[in-house]
């Protein structure tokens, strides 16, 4: 176990490296840059641009700019944006607790139906509940989000007026259930696709635990089919998921970039898209080093709790 | 004999002009005192409420003198003061100044060079110290400290002396005559030299995540990617304010802004303001009040003057007859913006109002080509001396009402024999070096001229502005004309606004005669507020709709 955390965290490293360098070459690649933003304001000369490039460092050679950025990020030091003039942490600290409370939400709600209607599918095969789950699935994954948010918006808050129309909480209200009132839109629009995936791979999963030889064996022991699907099949459906879960760790970055926008939510997806826009390079690096390293860390937990949960499968 | 009629009232005839003078005016008050108070209409004593306005970008930059944009000055308008402002009408009055200088006051030698600027002795910074010609001093160095990333240092960089007289009097030299100098400073706000210069570095400085200013209103907290909260500086010198949070909203999508607004999530739209395909529903909306403002932006086309296919005045001449410009405003602006034939925002003092006006005719522009040799090809587009009449056309991609203006240009100039292509960019993209350094052919852009309602447009149209010719400024077009550059130079050293008045309706002349750009419309904003918002004042020579955020109240 010990060696293969070593070995895995090793090649996190290389892994890093190799993003940080490839993110880095092709944002700076982009033509444009952070001073673009000036273009149109007729105050601004091209003296008063090259001055500030000067001032950020923009005008140093492009590996000078890496090798300075990745030193300071060894030692902790993320960078300073451009656009807020903060530290890079400090303005993703700023985000990512708006993000945990959509994703943390729409996830629970996502996995908890999803699985649901997996195995509910799976074991009502062909039935009418199983048709409709495969066709909601394939409604939800071909539909866009904003799409589903717009709708939402348009019936549950304008034409009916039972949920605000976007925003985190009410300003001047920062009760819990204010909260939790402006969450239920966001939330259920964001956990939609994901019920989707989650519902389809939870109805494979079941169906391949159903067939096999232990089941029957329960079956065959006269066990009641309530008590083989809570002891056998779902335990052992739910494995695989786990891995799905790891994977679906980094989309707290970006799963809610199109939800955040359309229901105004000030979490890290749309911190990301203004990033970009402004080509903010230090906080648009450190939201990719951030998601990267969730992305490590998913697969990490994800194969160890895969491990420790099924000791027939070996890390080896 | 006559007896004295029994009818006769009396009352002279003076009292009768009383009574109805008195009738009059209660039939103005009565009305006001059956359905809402006749005071409804005047601020409340303390400052009440809240109002929550709706920004498309979010304001990132608190120190007024670091490089910013416009969504930043939502800010620095309610949290500092400025030596002058700029009134709607134009006009520069006095903030932190007792009066705003002139040749005439003395406040500015007769030869343009010595300046004196006289200060409020009343004024506080949010944190009770007293605000002195110290400031000033401080502030307008500050903005030329080559450590600092300062905004705008043009106009600034003249400065030299600058003295402390007394604390309300500080005095400058200028290196040279700069007549814009005193709008500039309408937007030149002042920070607090007791807190600032203790820093070592001023742009990492806490005041700039915390700012402390004289203004209306005070810093209260930032929500980051969501909102700002500031409070009613009930110490304010100057007018208000009357409301007790003024809270300034971030909503990146135009779309889901103008659903806030319905849904009553915000109370005043502000930048990017409400899109001109939703006036027409907007408009209808109970309780609330839309309108239309003009702005100082004009969307042209703008054409790259170095190109070999621009170069000849009738093929300017000829596009220009060819844009059916009412269809356009018809049909895919709906009628919310205004035509214009200049780059001057029409409700400035310096606007020239008698300017040719354009007739879109593609017979006239095809005679146009036709009689400066531009022969149609095999292909049927037109060439002279090797050169295709073919050019592209970039804007912002993604601006769906642009990309409709393109492919019916695009139309209309196949029609006179005219090739244009669309090649769209990423807004990062477009106004970096391929706006700045003129890589364009040609791009539909709208672009504000004036600063803080200054005439001067040396930055966008005098020859020593093309920046591809290594020339410091925006003239991205690359237009040279030597009449229009005298012209500037005269404009930018004369101080008395009639004078420079002439100059600039001449300037206007020239510049609709030689077509450097095809001017589209002139952009009028869609403002929305909520009903009740009182004391609301568009003005156009700021570049955000609450300038003015310290005379807003709601009607009680």
């Amino acid at each position: 176990m010990r060696s293969f955390l070593l070995n895995r965290l090793s090649q996190s490293l290389v892994l890093l490296l190799i993003v940080s360098v490839i993110g880095f070459v092709v944002l700076n690649l982009i033509p444009g840059g952070p001073l673009a933003q000036f273009g149109l304001d007729p105050s601004m000369t091209q003296a008063d641009l090259d001055r500030l490039k000067e001032q950020l460092g923009l005008n140093r050679p492009l590996w000078m700019q890496y090798l300075d950025w990745a030193w300071r990020l060894v030692q902790g030091d993320w960078g300073t944006s451009f656009r807020d003039g903060a530290p890079v942490l400090d303005v993703i600290g700023r985000h990512i607790f708006a993000t945990l409370l959509l994703m943390g939400s729409s996830t629970v709600i996502a996995i908890a139906v999803g699985t649901w209607i997996g195995i509910r599918g799976a074991t009502h095969r062909y039935s009418v509940f199983d048709y409709l789950g495969t066709v909601g699935a394939m409604v939800a994954l071909s539909i866009p989000t904003f799409w589903f948010g717009l709708v939402g918006i348009y019936v549950f808050s304008l034409q009916l007026g039972w949920l605000p129309a976007g925003n985190m909480y009410t300003i001047g209200d920062g009760s819990a259930l204010n909260y939790i009132h402006h969450l239920i839109l966001p939330s259920i629009v964001l956990a939609l696709v994901h019920v989707a995936i989650w519902s389809r791979y939870m109805r494979s999963a079941t169906l391949d635990v159903i067939s096999q030889e232990f089941v029957k064996t329960a079956r065959a022991k006269g066990l009641s089919e309530r008590r083989i699907l809570m002891k056998h099949v779902v335990g052992n459906a739910l494995l695989p998921m786990i891995t799905l879960a790891g994977m679906q760790l980094p989309s707290i970055l970006t799963g809610a970039l199109v939800t955040e926008t359309v229901f105004t939510w000030p979490g890290m997806g749309r911190l990301f898209l203004d990033s970009l826009g402004y080509s903010d390079y230090p906080v648009v690096m450190g939201l990719l080093m951030f998601s990267a390293i969730l992305v490590i860390l998913g697969n990490l937990i994800a194969d160890v709790a895969v491990a420790l949960i099924d000791p027939r499968i070996r890390l080896s | 004999m006559t007896e004295r009629s029994n009818t006769k009232s009396n009352y002279s005839r003076r009292d009768a002009l009383r009574l109805m003078a008195i009738g009059g005016a209660a039939g103005l008050i009565a009305p006001n005192l059956l359905g809402k108070p006749a005071f409804a209409q005047s601020p409340p004593a303390s400052p009440t409420g809240r109002v929550v306005v709706g920004l498309s970008q979010e304001p990132t930059v608190f120190n007024p003198l670091m490089a910013h944009t416009e969504v930043d000055d939502a800010l620095h308008f309610s949290v500092f003061d400025a030596l002058f402002r700029i009134d709607p009408k134009g006009v520069l009055q006095p903030n932190l100044a007792v009066e705003v200088p002139s040749q005439k006051n003395g406040g500015i030698s007769k030869d343009g060079l010595q300046w004196r600027i006289r200060l409020r002795d009343d004024v506080r910074w949010h944190d009770g110290e007293p605000f002195t010609a110290e400031d000033v001093k401080f502030t307008l160095e500050l903005i030329t400290n080559p450590k600092f990333r300062a905004w705008r240092t043009s106009g600034h960089s003249l400065l030299r002396d600058i003295t402390v007289v007394s604390p309300t009097e500080v005095t400058w030299r200028m290196e040279s005559i700069f007549a814009p100098y005193l709008s500039f400073l309408a937007e030149t706000f002042m920070v607090p030299k007791h807190i600032l210069e203790k820093e070592a570095d001023p742009n990492a400085a806490a005041f700039s995540q915390a700012p402390v200013g004289t203004g209306a209103f005070k810093w209260a907290q930032r929500i980051a990617g969501d909102h700002i909260e500031l409070v009613a500086n009930t110490e304010y010198f100057g007018e208000g304010p009357y409301i007790e949070r003024l809270v300034l909203k971030y909503i990146p999508d135009m779309t889901v802004l103008y659903t806030q607004f319905v849904s009553g999530d915000i109370d005043l739209v502000d930048q990017a303001y409400i899109t001109a395909d939703h006036y027409q529903e907007a408009s209808k909306l109970s309780g609330r009040v839309v309108s239309l403002e003009p702005g100082a932006s004009v969307e042209s086309i703008y054409l790259n003057l170095e190109k070999p296919q621009f170069k000849d005045p009738a093929v300017r001449q000829a596009l220009y007859a060819a844009i059916d410009r009412q269809a356009i405003l018809e049909g895919i602006y709906y009628g919310v913006h205004a035509l214009t034939e200049t780059f001057m925002p029409q409700n400035s003092y310096y606007y020239n109002p008698n300017l040719p006006a354009q007739e879109y005719s593609l017979d006239r522009a095809r005679q146009i080509l036709d009689e400066a040799g531009w022969v149609p090809g095999s292909d049927g587009i037109r060439a002279k001396d090797g050169v295709r009449l073919s050019f592209s056309n970039a804007t912002t991609a993604g601006n769906n009402l642009r990309e409709q203006v393109q492919q019916f240009l695009q139309q209309s100039f196949a029609e006179i024999g005219v090739e244009m292509t669309i090649s769209n960019l990423p807004g990062a993209v477009m106004w970096g070096d391929f706006w700045l350094k003129s890589q364009f052919d040609s791009a539909i852009s709208g672009v504000t001229y004036v600063i803080a309602a200054d005439p001067d447009v040396t930055n966008r149209l005098h020859t020593s502005a093309i920046v591809a010719k290594g020339g410091k400024g925006s003239n991205t077009g690359q237009y040279s004309n030597p009449e229009v550059d005298a012209l500037l130079e005269k404009g930018a050293r004369t101080f008395d606004p009639e004078a420079r008045r002439a100059i600039y309706l001449r300037v206007q002349e020239i510049v609709r005669q030689d077509l450097p750009f095809l001017p589209l419309f002139a952009y009028t904003n869609v403002f929305g507020r909520k009903e009740g918002l009182e004391g609301f004042k568009p003005n156009a020579n700021t570049r955000v709709a609450s300038w003015h955020a310290a005379g807003w109240h709601w009607k009680s």
